[in-house]
């Protein structure tokens, strides 16, 4: 049991996830409540498959959390999140303070001691980051003003918990454990102030010079695995450091992530880690719902469902109040508070380090873990509860209103590939102003377009979450140069699956190419050497002895004609009559051309030129005549090219 | 059959000109007029010379709707003429099967109307300075009837230019009328 406990506790928690959260889905409860009733199910009170210790696999799921903000930091450049300092301070600053103080006063009114009922009011004020966060952007709310108005308060709570894990040890009424602590050091207040200030500038410091270089060494070998171990070993990094010093590691990656924003790294991070972060929060979900102390709910239902409904009152009205204040409408000041009004999982890792300081007794500890966790489980249902109920009745009929799009600079064109091809049509596209995103997969290329002051995002565009990351949800067009048919065809695909809003433009090696990607679903299919073949078409005439004149203007009907029975071929393409009709015009094209040629010959004629109409159409040598007439007038300038 | 009005629309830089957009617009939801914007179909010049002859085949009424440069048209206009009025069709053997048809030059001038005359600074009026285009009519047999010019194109207010293209919205028509093309039109819809 021992030996397999790993594998088997894994198979316990996959089995669980696969099979309660595909339901839950289709229940219409959404992911997270889906994880939190698995592990109520699996856990210790209900079916016991994941024995007494969950607590330790929490701390390993927390990581998910931590992920998280990395994540969301990477979608915060720093001038963004300037832009909302208001919010973080304000909003935050005031939902922290006077929760804190209603959940003391209750504490107080339980006749506890005023210390205890501080640490309990610090402790309850905050939400929870990992269920608000993945609850919202399930329903697509995050980019809404109470999303973002719900971001900034936890992005302040996790400010927050540093002065709290400072604070609680002055708090402490009872005898001290003796255990090693989580986030606990030995150090001195102002030793622990010089590290902390150290770790965080030291993320500062190694995000901006020392992670660029590295990923770019690692993106050059081209392994995808070692990309995201890399990206990986980052976060775990900053977790552990920020740890050691007992600040909170979310905060510490959040800070990473916005220090990475700007660089180009920036949607390939994304992807790489945001499988992982999904994985590890429904972990982190599942061990919330096996904590739920199902003995402790039977023996003391009515005290743990006071609790648990003052605990959710108090939250939802002072938030309600907040947003009120903050101007927010009816609809949205509704979706944050119902949003905002549970327990967090700080509260978790508070509770332990206070039990560790003495200031909470274990029997509160344990009661208030049920509450904070049977808060947190029902987040989701009183979400579904405000957008179902409450929100329907608000509105009076009215459509709801659209989601405010959020104007964070995104551009009009991806420009898939920024090799060659892609350079000349993104610089053609910006001289008129409009902004290209540029999608790299190669990063010697990244560096080298780099020197020249463009700025390519490193990341594989035949991922839908790369696209979705570059705007692919607001561009309007995408502009494919990746130079590969298979990625190219997989391009056009995502983005009529996902993303059919997007004008395709795309690039073709030749024609057999041009049609697959017509055929695909492309607007514009360009081959690659038409353009060019033509016009040495033109300068070869000209060689000839053509006029430029006649030279470009029949280089200019074959591209025509060309391109016009591209469109009309490629509808057969694949079929037996494809052959026959693909001899047959291009067979028509060439009489056109000599048509059109015979044409303006007949537009010179008509101004007395004596060229008599046989002549003309008499035969093949007619070519070399003319070539041959036109040339006589330059005879000077051609000759020593002659000779040559 | 030859019917209703064909609208050549010859201009580099539509999208800025205020006055032949209030033109267009006046005209363009008549039910008989066929507008054929040149710039737009023939970016790169490449004329498609089949489609344009048969485009004039197939109305009676033809409108070249452009700017006054240099008191002729836009390049691409020229290059028109030059294309699609080839021997054999719009005249010589085999040709002249544009007669009968009518000629209209609608025009936008930037300076005043009192500068075409003999004391202004352009020295001619602007029936004169179109002869070249009148010629070209008569010489494929066609009629050119009175042009329309719309006088300081740049510099008027809005509310002028809306009148302007009332004028010549109803130019239109009445030119339409006489030529039969209303009843017809209106037979058809009914």
């Amino acid at each position: 049991m021992e030996e397999a406990g790993f594998l088997y506790q894994a198979l316990v928690f996959l089995l669980a996830a696969v099979v309660g959260v595909p339901i839950a889905k289709q229940l219409g409860l959404g992911s997270v409540l889906g994880y939190l009733i698995a592990g109520i199910i699996i856990g210790p009170f209900a079916l016991g498959l994941v024995g007494q210790d969950v607590t330790d696999i929490m701390h390993f799921a927390e990581f998910g959390v931590v992920m998280m903000l990395f994540l969301i930091g990477l979608e915060l450049q720093p001038k963004k999140l300037w832009k909302m300092r208001m919010p973080i301070l304000g909003l935050g600053g005031l939902q922290v303070v006077i929760t804190m103080v209603l959940l003391t006063l209750l504490a107080l009114a339980f006749d506890l001691h005023w210390k205890m009922a501080l640490a309990i009011g610090m402790i309850l004020a905050l939400s929870s980051t990992a269920i608000v966060l993945q609850t919202l952007s399930e329903k697509d709310l995050l980019r809404t003003d109470a999303g973002k108005s719900a971001f900034s308060v936890l992005l302040f709570q996790d400010i927050a918990v540093i002065p709290m894990l400072t604070l609680l040890p002055l708090l402490a009424t009872l005898p001290v454990e003796t255990s090693q602590s989580v986030g606990h050091t030995d150090l001195e207040a102002w030793q622990q102030a010089g590290l902390v200030f150290a770790i965080i500038s030291g993320i500062i410091l190694i995000g901006r010079y020392l992670v660029r270089p590295i990923f770019n060494w690692i993106a050059r070998t081209g392994l995808r695995e070692i990309f995201i171990a890399t990206s990986l070993l980052l976060v775990l990094s900053i977790t552990v450091a920020m740890q050691k010093v007992g600040l909170s590691p979310a905060l510490g990656a959040f800070l990473a992530g916005v220090v990475l924003a700007e660089s180009e790294y920036r949607h390939e991070l994304e992807v790489g880690l945001v499988t992982f972060k999904s994985l590890l929060l429904g972990l982190f979900f599942i061990t919330v719902g096996a904590s739920i102390n199902l003995e402790l709910l039977m023996q003391s239902p009515g005290l743990i469902l006071l609790l648990l409904v003052s605990l959710i009152a108090i939250k939802i009205i002072v938030l309600m109040i907040l947003a009120k204040q903050f101007k927010m409408s009816l609809i949205e000041n509704m979706l944050f508070s119902f949003a905002l009004a549970q327990g967090g999982e700080f509260a978790f890792v508070l509770f332990s380090f206070a039990s560790q300081n003495g200031v909470l007794s274990n029997d509160i500890i344990s009661l208030l873990t049920v509450v904070v966790a049977l808060s947190m489980a029902l987040t989701p249902v009183l979400l579904i509860i405000c957008e179902k109920l409450i929100i329907p009745r608000l509105s009076f009929g009215k459509e709801r209103r659209e989601f405010d799009k959020v104007d964070d600079g995104e551009t009009p064109v991806i420009v898939a590939g920024y090799g060659r091809f892609g350079q000349i049509v993104s610089r053609i596209l910006r001289s008129q102003g409009f902004d290209t995103t540029l999608l790299e997969y190669d990063a010697v290329q990244i560096d080298l377009v780099k020197k020249f002051g463009t700025k390519a995002y490193y990341g594989d565009v035949t991922n839908e979450e790369v696209l979705r990351a570059a705007g692919a949800d607001d561009a309007k067009m995408m502009v494919i140069a990746v130079g590969n048919q298979e990625k190219t065809l997989k391009v056009i695909d995502l983005c009529h699956k996902h993303f059919p809003h997007l004008k395709i433009y795309s690039r073709a090696k030749g024609r057999r190419e041009a049609y697959e990607q017509t055929k695909a679903g492309a607007d514009f299919v360009m081959r690659e050497t038409l353009g060019s073949a033509v016009i040495l078409g033109r300068e070869a005439l000209m060689g000839l002895g053509y006029r430029k004149y006649q030279a470009h203007r029949t280089a200019t009907a074959f591209y025509h004609y060309d391109s016009q029975h591209l469109e009309e071929l490629a509808e057969l393409w694949g079929d037996k009559q494809y052959v026959i009709k693909a001899a047959e015009r291009a067979e028509m094209l060439e009489a056109v051309l000599k048509a059109d040629q015979k044409d303006s010959n007949a537009m010179r004629r008509a101004w007395n030129t004596p060229v008599s109409l046989e002549e003309e159409e008499s035969d093949a040598s007619e070519l070399d005549d003319n070539a041959k007439g036109r040339q006589s007038g330059s005879e000077a300038k051609e000759q020593p090219e002659e000779k040559s | 059959m030859t019917t209703r009005v064909l609208l050549n629309l010859v201009h580099p830089i539509f999208e800025k000109s205020w006055a032949n957009q209030a033109m267009l617009e006046a005209v363009k939801d008549l039910k008989y007029v066929k507008v054929n914007d040149l710039y737009e179909e023939y970016p790169d010049y490449f004329i498609d010379i089949q489609r344009e002859q048969k485009l004039l085949l197939d109305h009676a009424l033809i409108v070249f709707q452009h700017p006054f440069y240099w008191y002729s048209s836009p390049s691409l206009l020229k290059e028109w003429q030059d294309l699609v009025l080839a021997e054999g069709f719009a005249y010589g053997e085999g040709g002249y099967q544009l007669a009968g048809r009518r000629w209209l030059s609608a025009i936008t001038a930037g300076a005043a109307e009192d500068s075409y005359t003999p004391h202004g600074f352009n020295n001619f009026s602007a029936d004169e300075l179109l002869r070249p285009f009148e010629q070209t009519a008569d010489f494929c047999g066609m009629e050119f009837v009175k042009p329309f010019v719309l006088y300081e194109a740049e510099t008027l207010s809005h509310s002028r230019i809306e009148k302007e293209a009332e004028r010549y919205r109803d130019y239109i028509q009445g030119l339409a009328t006489s030529l039969g093309l209303l009843e017809q039109s209106e037979e058809e819809a009914s």
